[in-house]
């Protein structure tokens, strides 16, 4: 009884334990994979139209995804905003509460979070097929590195696409809070813009956007591409692999931010 | 899967440019990239007894009118006053009996600092020195002498 009871603590412990030894060396591999795709950036400019095609699939192909949440998150904002800011008679305040909100956290975050869902999942998809049904090993035995020739491009479509996507993400939701605000609700788009303008700083709000946006497109399209690298070459693998980039896309953009406003927007010193 | 080299190249190329665009959006029509940088001005400096919660940046408006922004703000470790830096827009003069006050747009507005002309004929040159300020009305010091009166008047009436 008693040996049946430490048998099975000794099996749990053997599998949390097997399970770190694991997860640690799946993150060697990770880091080892991260230097290797950097290794070729060369390689993706070399061969731009490689990676003008993946701009093409990661960014072009999310760019109505990304508008029309941006409209609709802009809309929101303008009505939610507004219903609060009259209560306090602040109600010109709405361009700016709506700027400010989309250019430094919702912009970036959720372009960040779509753009793994559309753009993420599809780039893992892709290189987990590609490796399951034996493309990359025919690559390497043609003497075509898979990295240099599928990975690296992946790599900086996303990379490239990602800043741009979040700005217009922010764009269509300013325009959204306008329509909302100016047209249907009739705030004096004077206030509207000239508060917005005031308030919202080029170098503090606007690059700092970039910056989180930047940050992500090298996050999700890092996790991406490793994931569909990494996949088990079976069909179930690749299921796994794809859920894996959006699980770990979204929670890295959501830690990832924290951190960043940490060091970007503390108001205290 | 199947976008030839040329549509391709005009996709990402639309695509990149549009990008581009709403950055230069954000950045000219949200942001206030053309009040950043060098717009020409001059500085003129004023003395607090106490700014309240005046930050850097704040606006200095005359009449309503934004006409320059909070530059610097020290300390005068001689006098214990707030050391102002306004930088003035081109274009506006402020004569030198120029009343600079600390006022406050609406009850949770911003900070910013007032500035009333007087009737000199002499103009304030660049670093001139703003001698006639008001300082910020501090709502704790305010809410703390009303509540004393209100105490006195209370103990009068009782008697």
């Amino acid at each position: 009884m008693l040996s049946a009871v430490a048998n099975g603590v000794a099996d749990v412990l053997r599998r949390l334990g097997g399970g770190a030894f694991a997860a640690i060396g799946r993150l060697g591999y990770a880091t080892r994979f991260c230097v290797a795709v950097a290794l070729e950036t060369p390689a993706a400019f070399a061969r731009l139209h490689l990676t003008l095609r993946e701009i093409y699939f990661s960014g072009v192909l999310s760019l109505i995804i990304i508008l029309v949440s941006g409209l609709f998150v802009g809309m929101v904002l303008a009505l939610q905003g507004y219903d609060v800011l009259q209560r306090y008679g602040a109600d010109e305040s709405l361009g700016v509460l709506v700027a400010l909100s989309l250019v430094r956290e919702l912009g970036p975050v959720v372009a960040g979070l779509l753009f793994a869902s559309r753009a993420g999942s599809a780039i893992t998809a892709e290189i987990g097929l590609m490796k399951a049904t034996e493309q990359l090993s025919a690559m390497e035995m043609m003497a075509v590195d898979p990295l240099a020739r599928v990975v690296a491009p992946r790599f900086w479509g996303g990379v490239i696409s990602m800043p741009l996507l979040a700005a217009l993400f922010s764009t269509m939701g300013v325009f959204g809070a306008y329509l909302v605000g100016v047209r249907l609700i009739d705030i004096d788009p004077g206030a509207f813009w000239g508060n917005m303008k005031a308030a919202v700083d080029f170098r503090y709000d606007i690059v700092n956007g970039i910056i989180k946006s930047f940050v992500f497109g090298i996050a999700v399209s890092l996790i991406a591409v490793f994931e569909g690298y990494d996949a088990k070459p079976t069909a179930e693998g690749v299921s796994t692999a794809t859920t894996r980039t959006v699980v770990e896309s979204s929670l890295a953009i959501l830690a990832l931010d924290f951190v960043l406003t940490v060091f970007m927007f503390r108001g205290f010193t | 899967m199947n976008v030839n080299r040329t549509a391709l190249d005009l996709w990402v190329g639309a695509f990149v440019a549009i990008g581009v665009g709403a950055i230069l959006f954000l950045a000219l029509k949200v942001g206030n990239l053309v009040s950043i940088g060098s717009t020409p001005g001059y500085r003129i400096e004023a003395r607090f007894d106490n700014i309240g919660g005046l930050k850097l940046r704040a606006p200095a408006k005359a009449a309503g009118v934004v006409v320059g922004r909070v530059e610097r703000i020290r300390l005068d470790p001689a006098t214990y006053q707030a050391v102002v830096t306004i930088k003035i827009d081109h274009g506006y003069e402020f004569t030198t009996d120029t009343i600079a006050s600390i006022l406050t747009s609406g009850l949770l507005g911003e900070v910013y600092i007032g500035l009333d002309a007087g009737g000199d004929s002499k103009m304030l040159p660049d670093g001139g020195k703003l001698t006639k300020t008001q300082s910020a009305v501090i709502l704790e010091k305010l809410i703390g002498q009303f509540l004393v009166d209100k105490a006195a008047s209370a103990n009068g009436s009782g008697k």
